[in-house]
């Protein structure tokens, strides 16, 4: 089955969304879809709105005008904005552009948070160990596990977080949406500040999750190489409006962007 | 322990006496999600029962040969038992090689079965199948990123293990009748040398000859089923593939797999193993790490460590030993041991060790005193594939620092005139695989082996070895030039990685210098000098001085030495880059290649010895993922003072 085979139908389709700070406008009338299974980048120059887009899309910031539409279980939700817990019980996890770990908690525990969302029991039952709370514990190390054994992390599961290199921080980051078992991934510049070796591992990872897991990717990433390489389809950003959509190929041919990011001359 | 070789003496009888013995002792253990999971050894022989019958479902013949490319997994081992069933030849290849590197291998033995780990290997082998159309058949363990291999080559460890499942079934008769058939004189393995030199060498060992080894060692140990083994070096290394299959096989102990090369400190202590092997590289590197982390501490922890380290220095191999030692040093010791020791054992992993060897190069006196000191029983091997590796072992109180030791029970050694150690053992291998000539020269008609290691017996007969035969050379002036001799002592400085010294048929010796990059930067950044990289600091003064200071110790040694006074050290510079194993500067168990640095590095050598002090260089270097670079450095060449020798001093 070819790549083209496997990528499904629109699940996620952002609709004339304008996003304004005071008087910056931050996002203007941004339309663009998500198709099931695809990794789908948002690039754009600095400022251009990238960030603020995810933060829409997972509910840290309300859009003044727009809506956002999620299909799961074959409905269709609409929201005209969403809220930040909401969005994780439907399933959409998201890493930042500034790292946001518990730094000095351990690898495992900042993955084991991750599972927060699906855990069934009190706080009385886990304050006393008992009933529902050892059984899911150990249900919910197993998938961290699993995910730790996916990102081949297992040597420094027991190290504090805030004592790792940026490059595994990052990793570990990842690990920890992953252990949400998310529908949708937003990765907020995942490879920002990464040695050639370590935006090579997780180019090799965003692709794997996305295989293994099937799970639909939203990606920010300034590295135009990795970009190019690894979405399928491409949205830019310029100054807040969409300035183009389409195929790798497409985007890179495109006038608009290439003035967006090497200026024009007035 | 003791079991009788005459009926069992093949691997798979072995496995099958253990099955019935000792069923549900543990016989090998793997992390997996983080947790030990244990395999029996009935389990390992249901396994291993499923396997072959699979394997000979699949067409494998007595005398096939079976790739086995992978870490230590227990499927990989119990791969390599499922083909000797069958009266195949497991080939263990290794997993950190190459794909070019596996070709000659498989191309060699027309391997047609190959058992790969994971997609990494996978990958490797269909990279190499335009030269190795003989491969037909490969099956991978780990299944994650296999799915979209199309291949028709290609099926899965677990498909073959239910084809076995229900052919056994069908027929139970079968393998049993397999296993009968085989006799310890068969071929049980057959193990690829590194090869310093061309093409490697496949050895060809029977199961007599491993079992035999394998058993004399253990017995002379007193290893039992209750000893436990952390396997954690390639298992194509018969320095790993003795601990971790011949020898459990033998006595029915139990192996640990580490869940990733990372992982092996934080498994090690977890694990507690009693037994253990570890090439002197790897002490090292250990006594780096504490010594590093010693240097960070806080000044209360300094102050122990420093205090008890002088005890254990002083008094800590002799405890050991048995010897008498005075009661106040005694209770200072056992303090020592309380406080420091005991701590330093257990964050190494080392708390249940009772018998560590150390092999495959020269150790240095003080790292191998340290580990003594600290009350763990380190001792010298000495053995090669060719021997199924005991050839040598010093006993309980008899360990020197630079003797191997004497002879294991059943071995017979002796020098010729030129100084190279002859052996004849009953672990001697059968044969070089298709290269009858080189079997000849390597074995004569006597049953002699040819070890290629000059040395001679000290004065209480332990087997001293200084160097290769053909590497032993000689200055201009006559003067015995013994080139891994001076780089060993060089390399025991914790500051020096990798030495290449030069100076058979030239007036004088030099040598090329890799410093430690983890112990300098420690020892740089302690001074506050800043640097980028490795390039940077090989060109500081600084650095440049800290090496000099360690060639002139050296020098100073080796004037107190009459023979080879005259092999001081005059001029060194350090290298750019790190000698590396992909490049071809170092083997696969990383010793170094002279005589290919020498060519490669022609113009560096040419100017330490056209008394330039400096030199431009520019060279392609080959990145891990395959890519090329180029690179450009200067490199400053400095001389190193020299001593006049002692047997002179006295005389005049």
């Amino acid at each position: 089955m070819n790549r083209a085979q496997q990528i499904g139908e629109v699940v996620l389709s952002v609709e004339g969304v304008s996003l304004a700070f005071g008087g910056v406008k931050a996002l203007q009338e941004v339309s663009f879809d998500v198709r099931e299974h695809e990794i789908r980048a948002i690039i754009g120059p600095n400022g251009a709105g990238k960030s603020s887009m995810l933060n829409v899309i997972n509910g840290v910031y309300h859009p003044q005008q727009g809506a956002i539409r999620l299909r799961g279980n074959g409905a269709w939700q609409e929201f005209h904005d969403m809220d930040s817990h909401e969005a994780a019980s439907l399933g959409i996890a998201r890493t930042f552009q500034n790292i946001a770990l518990f730094k000095g908690m351990t690898v495992l525990d900042n993955v084991l948070t991750g599972r927060n969302l699906k855990m069934r029991c009190s706080f009385l039952e886990q304050a006393i160990w008992v009933g529902r709370a050892r059984r899911e514990e150990l249900e919910h190390r197993r998938a961290v596990e699993e995910v730790i054994d996916f990102l081949e992390i297992q040597h420094i599961r027991k190290t504090p977080v805030g004592k790792l290199p940026y490059g595994l921080q990052k990793r570990v980051e990842l690990a920890r949406a992953l252990a949400a078992e998310p529908r949708l991934l937003l990765l907020d510049e995942p490879m920002a500040g990464m040695n050639l070796e370590e935006k090579q591992d997780m180019c090799r990872f965003v692709l794997e999750v996305n295989d293994h897991y099937g799970t639909t990717i939203v990606l920010i990433e300034h590295d135009m190489g990795v970009v190019m390489d690894i979405s399928d389809r491409v949205v830019v950003l310029d100054y807040g409006r969409k300035i183009a959509d389409g195929t790798p190929d497409e985007v890179r041919a495109n006038q608009a962007v290439i003035d967006a990011y090497l200026g024009v001359a007035h | 322990m003791s079991i009788d070789i005459g009926t069992h003496d093949t691997f798979p009888k072995l496995l099958l006496h253990h099955a019935l013995v000792r069923g549900a002792l543990p016989a090998i253990r793997e992390k997996d999600l983080g947790i030990w999971q244990t395999w029996t050894w009935k389990h390992f022989a249901d396994e291993v029962r499923a396997l072959a019958c699979g394997l000979a479902e699949q067409g494998f013949r007595r005398g096939d040969h079976l790739a086995l490319v992978g870490d230590n997994r227990p499927r990989i081992y119990a791969a390599m038992c499922a083909a000797q069933c069958l009266g195949g030849i497991p080939v263990p290849l290794y997993q950190d090689a190459v794909a070019t590197e596996m070709a000659f291998p498989i191309q060699n033995a027309e391997i047609a079965y190959a058992v790969a780990e994971d997609q990494e290997q996978v990958d490797k082998l269909l990279e190499i199948l335009p030269q190795c159309p003989s491969l037909k058949h490969h099956y991978y363990d780990e299944a994650r990123g296999m799915r979209h291999y199309k291949q028709p080559q290609l099926a899965s460890y677990d498909s073959l293990l239910q084809l076995g499942r229900e052919s056994l079934a069908r027929d139970p008769a079968f393998l049993e009748g397999e296993i009968a058939k085989g006799s310890g004189s068969d071929t049980a393995a057959m193990f690829f040398t590194s090869g310093t030199t061309g093409n490697p060498k496949g050895v060809v060992l029977t199961h007599i000859a491993l079992i035999d080894r394998a058993r004399a060692a253990a017995e002379m140990e007193g290893i039992t089923d209750r000893d436990v083994v952390l396997a954690y070096l390639p298992p194509a290394w018969v320095g790993q593939n003795i601990f971790s299959y011949a020898q459990p096989f033998v006595t029915g102990y139990c192996i640990c797999c580490p869940e990733s090369a990372e992982t092996v400190m934080i498994d090690m202590r977890e694990i507690g193993p009693t037994y253990y092997f570890a090439p002197p590289r790897v002490l090292e590197a250990l006594l780096t790490q504490v010594s590093i982390r010693m240097e960070d501490a806080d000044r209360v922890s300094r102050f122990f460590y420093r205090t008890f380290m002088g005890i254990a220095g002083r008094v800590g191999g002799a405890i050991l030993e048995g010897k008498p030692v005075g009661v106040v040093d005694r209770l200072l010791y056992w303090l020592g041991d309380l406080f420091t020791y005991g701590p330093l054992r257990n964050v190494l992993g080392m708390s249940r060790v009772r018998v560590a060897y150390t092999a495959g190069e020269a150790i240095g006196p003080d790292l191998f005193r340290f580990y003594r000191s600290i009350g763990i029983n380190l001792k010298q091997l000495y053995g090669s594939t060719e021997t199924s590796v005991f050839v040598c072992i010093q006993p309980d109180g008899q360990v020197k620092s630079d003797t191997v030791g004497p002879a294991v029970p059943g071995v017979e050694l002796k020098f010729t005139p030129e100084r190279e150690l002859l052996i004849r053992s009953p672990g001697l291998f059968k044969e070089y695989y298709k290269n009858p000539q080189a079997t000849m020269e390597a074995k004569d008609r006597e049953g002699w082996f040819h070890t290629g290691d000059a040395g001679y017996f000290d004065a209480d007969g332990h087997v001293k070895i200084i160097d290769r035969v053909k590497d032993v050379g000689k200055l201009a002036d006559g003067t015995l030039f013994a080139p891994k001799y001076l780089e060993n002592k060089l390399k025991f400085f914790p500051y020096i990685k990798e030495a290449v010294a030069f100076g058979h048929g030239r007036d004088r010796v030099c040598v090329f210098i890799n410093f430690d990059f983890d112990a300098v930067a420690n020892w740089a950044e302690r001074r506050n000098m800043p640097y980028t990289g490795y390039i940077d600091l090989a060109s500081r003064e600084e650095v440049l001085s800290l090496v000099r200071e360690c060639i002139e110790r050296v020098n100073a040694d080796l004037a107190g030495e009459p023979e080879i006074a005259n092999s001081q050290i005059r001029r060194f510079l350090i290298l750019h880059k790190e000698l590396d194993a992909d490049d071809g500067e170092l083997t696969r168990t990383r010793k170094v290649r002279r005589a290919f640095i020498a060519d490669r590095y022609r113009t560096l050598l040419d100017a330490l010895y056209g008394g330039k002090d400096s030199v431009h260089v520019e060279m392609q270097v080959k990145y891990e993922d395959g890519r090329t670079g180029m690179l450009a450095a200067d490199l400053a060449i400095r001389d190193a003072k020299t001593f006049a020798p002692e047997a002179a001093k006295r005389a005049a």
